[in-house]
């Protein structure tokens, strides 16, 4: 058998700088992209010493699809179908932002029945998001059932999106001036008896894994990270609340009709793993809450305004801000006039989460890494967009 | 004058015969473990498991090791090559030999030893030298944590399991595992178990940690070192490894099953059935538990083990001496 | 930390263990949630959006109210429909045979074919949003597995007819 050489194998030029001098102990580990626990294609350069993180460094950029030049290339209709799959698990609130922004740009208003819709697919989006994350995260740690569980209480959910959009996973169900079609009939009853049911599994969740002793000890006390880091890095969404700064677009920038609505934002001081898990885990009953309210006293009357069937907003810009289940989605959209936007820029709450990764990673064990990675809740899609 | 050598009295011809009827045992239980274990994991995760392969996807084991031996053997460049293919028959070939001595029933002894249970004890600690090989040998850097775990991890556990071991056979004064199973009677309460439960508590511990089953699957654990040692296994070198892991298992329960649940003992039902149905007993409970719980950290598992159960099983054996020597 | 707090500690850890195996124990107990495709199939089929089909005249359901504008050919954002409508004749070219070019053309107001590639489609349903006669709609037909891509080009005007005559 011949010798294996690695100095014949091309240079890998994100790993450079982490080449191991000759007297150097340390182990530099390429943590994916294809890794069990770096979901979807995220890489990571580790430098162990032992299994200690001395650094970690993510590359991205093995899912960029050019969403953002697609959308120069495209008219304003013609990109809707592209927000839902920006982030595939929180399509809705990227097809929010982006109609947000050109309805904004181009000022057409969304009747009171359109904007209590989407309030609701929205947030039935945000507990399917975090269901998915719930499951993911206890498999990263090494739990396999939960994830069953979940995608059991996650079926009713999308039967009931399926119902309404049309699609399970990657919904372009928003258009200027309001949602694509009107709801069925049965969908408030069908909300209201899902976020029952959901209510009433809370507890058993709540008895596997959230009180779960092994669990406990893997999230709590790692990664902990102060509100500083968390704005200096630009975290926000449940990662930012987890360290105790009750920060939610839905409350501090009110768009659509969620001033009317009464919820709570829930905030966790501590800023480790467990706080982030139990910002999601509260999360989903705060979105149960909305959705009552949203679906329970549906206004009459059309569902979407009247949107030309070409679309030329004025010359100048519009930026729309909502609250993903990753955190703030911003959409920023220029117009010279013209059909196609001049320039469309996407602002993925992911990417300033898993810039403080390679913060919180340091110095810890390999085991919390993952553990760290799982809590952000990162979907790659949407950092590579 | 000793026996004819092809009287089933000779005890080379008793060793030889067991050891071909213990290759088939493991084999056959390490199909139907697998299956059970599939199929355990699917309804407690609402799911039906393997169902289109036979009744019940009761041959969906066999299939699956079909498709391992036609599998292509790979070795990854700069493996070491002797270790590399050393290390799954050496996980196989130890546990073969736990099975020699253990009390399936009264009559049936493929080999009686005095010492059995420490025959056992260390044919057993030889399986965590199979994972250092095949981690080293590997050449792979996720195989070498793996590796490290997997040394580190036998031996915090070994102390504990040693000395809730040594309890038992204290208070049965023997190390054969047929008068220790003999010394129990047929209830629960004439059990060890029953009688000395912090043992049994760390025993049970323990051997889930030994045969790497989660929640204490370390060396290989799948989201953190993607497999850990046998990450760059492929086909019947993976196959091996899986199937002592099973192996495993089985002696472990087996081991469990006459030390604390009064081994062939019980009302009603012949003596090797009583057997299996406790190693099966507990056998379901590790499956069951893997199915429930994350994975422990890796200081968390050797703080489990130094801080906690060491000391324990030192109490319980101290307390178990005292009572022996108070009673006599 | 005093040795009592210690094994409170550890003993609500270990309840917290014995709670979880209560739960996964009793969902062994209870009946599969999986529906096991050949032999069962999900019951909210009628609301899948499958790819796009055309939509008959009520007087006539094999014919498309189709009027071969091309205003969903231009709204698709993957290129993924093609509308084909006679050419029409040039002078003195009566007697040769009709030629087939993209929609619009001047002075036709049928369809010759309508072609969605569905290995391009995304589904967004831009394409009936745009539609100004409500010609498109989207099928409820999820069984969409085939060997060739070819076979993902799928005549819409073809499909229709199967339909009306299935009626």
């Amino acid at each position: 058998m011949q010798a294996f050489d690695t100095a014949q194998l091309p240079r890998d030029p994100s790993s450079v700088r982490f080449e191991p001098g000759p007297t150097e102990d340390k182990l530099i580990l390429s943590m994916g992209p294809q890794h069990p626990s770096t979901h979807g294609v995220l890489r990571i350069l580790l430098e162990l010493d032992g299994e200690y993180i001395v650094r970690a460094e993510p590359v991205l950029g093995y899912i960029h699809r050019m969403h953002e030049w697609m959308a120069e290339q495209k008219t304003y209709f013609q990109f809707m179908p592209n927000m839902g799959r920006v982030d595939y698990l929180h399509a809705m609130a990227w097809n929010w932002a982006y109609a947000g922004a050109v309805e904004r740009l181009a000022g057409i208003e969304v009747p009171e029945r359109g904007e209590h819709i989407r309030v609701a697919v929205t947030e039935l989006n945000r507990i399917s998001s975090h269901l998915l994350w719930w499951g993911a995260y206890l498999l990263d740690l090494g739990a396999f059932t939960p994830i069953m569980y979940a995608f059991d209480d996650r079926e009713i959910l999308l039967d009931i999106l399926q119902a309404v959009t049309g699609s399970r996973l990657t919904y372009s169900y928003f258009t200027f001036g309001g949602v694509y079609n009107d709801v069925p009939d049965d969908f408030a009853s069908r909300c209201l008896a899902f976020t029952k049911h959901l209510r009433s599994r809370l507890p058993m969740y709540r008895d596997l894994v959230t009180d779960n002793v092994i669990l406990r000890g893997r999230c709590e006390g790692i990664g902990e990270m102060d509100v500083d880091l968390a704005r200096r890095y630009g975290a926000t969404g449940p990662v930012l609340r987890g360290s105790g700064a009750p920060v939610d677009t839905r409350r501090a920038e009110p768009y659509s009709v969620y001033g009317k609505f009464d919820f709570r934002i829930p905030a966790y001081s501590q800023g480790d793993a467990m706080a982030r898990y139990m910002v999601r885990m509260d999360e989903l009953e705060t979105s149960c809450d909305i959705i009552d309210q949203a679906v329970s006293n549906l206004p009459d009357g059309p569902c979407s305004a009247k949107a030309p069937k070409t679309l030329k907003p004025p010359k100048g810009e519009a930026c729309y801000a909502v609250e993903g289940a990753r955190g703030k989605i911003l959409v920023h959209v220029r117009s010279d006039g013209g059909p196609k936007p001049y320039r469309v820029k996407l602002r993925a709450p992911g990417f300033s989460n898993l810039s403080v990764f390679c913060e919180l990673a340091r110095g810890t064990l390999l085991a919390d890494a993952v553990s760290i990675l799982g809590s952000l809740d990162l979907v790659i899609p949407e950092i590579d967009r | 004058m000793s026996p004819d050598l092809l009287s089933f009295d000779h005890p080379l011809t008793r060793l030889v015969v067991g050891l071909l009827c213990v290759f088939a045992f493991v084999g056959l239980n390490g199909l139907v473990l697998v299956w059970v274990e599939r199929k355990v994991a699917g309804h407690v995760q609402l799911r039906p498991g393997p169902l289109h392969v036979g009744p019940y996807g009761l041959l969906q084991p066999i299939v699956d090791a079909v498709k391992l031996v036609g599998k292509q053997l790979a070795m990854p460049a700069g493996a070491d090559k002797y270790l590399y293919w050393a290390a799954p028959l050496l996980a196989f070939a130890p546990v073969t030999v736990c099975f020699l001595p253990l009390p399936f029933d009264p009559d049936l002894a493929p080999m009686r030893l005095n010492i059995g249970l420490v025959l056992i004890l260390a044919f057993s600690g030889l399986g965590v030298l199979s994972l250092i090989l095949a981690g080293w040998g590997s050449n792979n850097k996720w195989g070498l944590l793996g590796a490290a775990r997997a040394v580190a991890q036998s031996v915090a556990y070994e102390v504990p399991l040693l000395l809730a071991v040594m309890s038992v056979a204290i208070t049965a004064g023997s190390l054969d595992l047929y008068e220790i199973t003999g010394k129990q009677g047929g209830w629960p309460w004439q059990w060890y178990g029953v009688q000395n439960p912090l043992a049994f508590f760390i025993f049970l511990v323990c051997a889930v940690a030994e045969t790497n089953r989660a929640p204490f699957d370390l060396p290989e654990a799948e989201s953190e070192l993607t497999a850990g040692f046998h990450t760059e296994y492929s086909g019947m070198g993976f196959g091996l490894f899986f199937l002592a892991e099973y192996a495993n298992m089985i002696v472990v329960s087996g081991v469990a099953a006459a030390l604390f649940l009064g081994g062939w003992q019980g009302p009603f039902l012949s003596g090797i059935l009583w057997f299996l149905v406790k190693v099966y007993a507990i056998l379901l409970l590790m499956i069951w538990m893997r199915w429930t719980y994350p994975r422990v950290r890796f200081d968390q598992l050797l703080n489990l083990s130094w801080k906690w159960l060491t000391p324990l099983a030192i109490i319980d054996l101290a307390l178990v001496v005292i009572i022996k020597g108070i009673g006599g | 930390m005093s040795v009592s707090a210690l094994f409170e500690e550890a003993c609500t850890g270990l309840k917290s263990l014995f709670v979880g195996l209560g739960i996964t124990g009793k969902a062994f107990c209870q009946p599969q949630v999986t529906v096991i495709y050949p032999k069962q199939e999900v019951d909210n089929l009628s609301t899948f959006r499958g790819h796009v089909e055309l939509v008959g005249k009520e007087d006539d359901p094999s014919v498309p109210r189709c009027v071969a504008c091309g205003a969903c050919v231009k709204a698709c954002p993957s290129d993924c429909l093609t509308i084909l409508c006679p050419v029409p004749a040039k002078e003195g070219e009566q007697d040769a045979p009709v030629a087939m070019g993209p929609a619009p053309q001047k002075g036709s107001k049928t369809p010759g074919a309508v072609i969605v590639d569905f290995s391009l489609c995304s589904l967004c349903g831009q394409c009936a949003k745009t539609c100004p006669v409500d010609s498109l709609r989207f099928s409820d037909n999820p069984y969409m597995v085939a060997l060739d891509r070819k076979e993902f080009r799928i005549d819409l005007m073809a499909r229709l007819k199967r339909q009306a005559e299935e009626e």
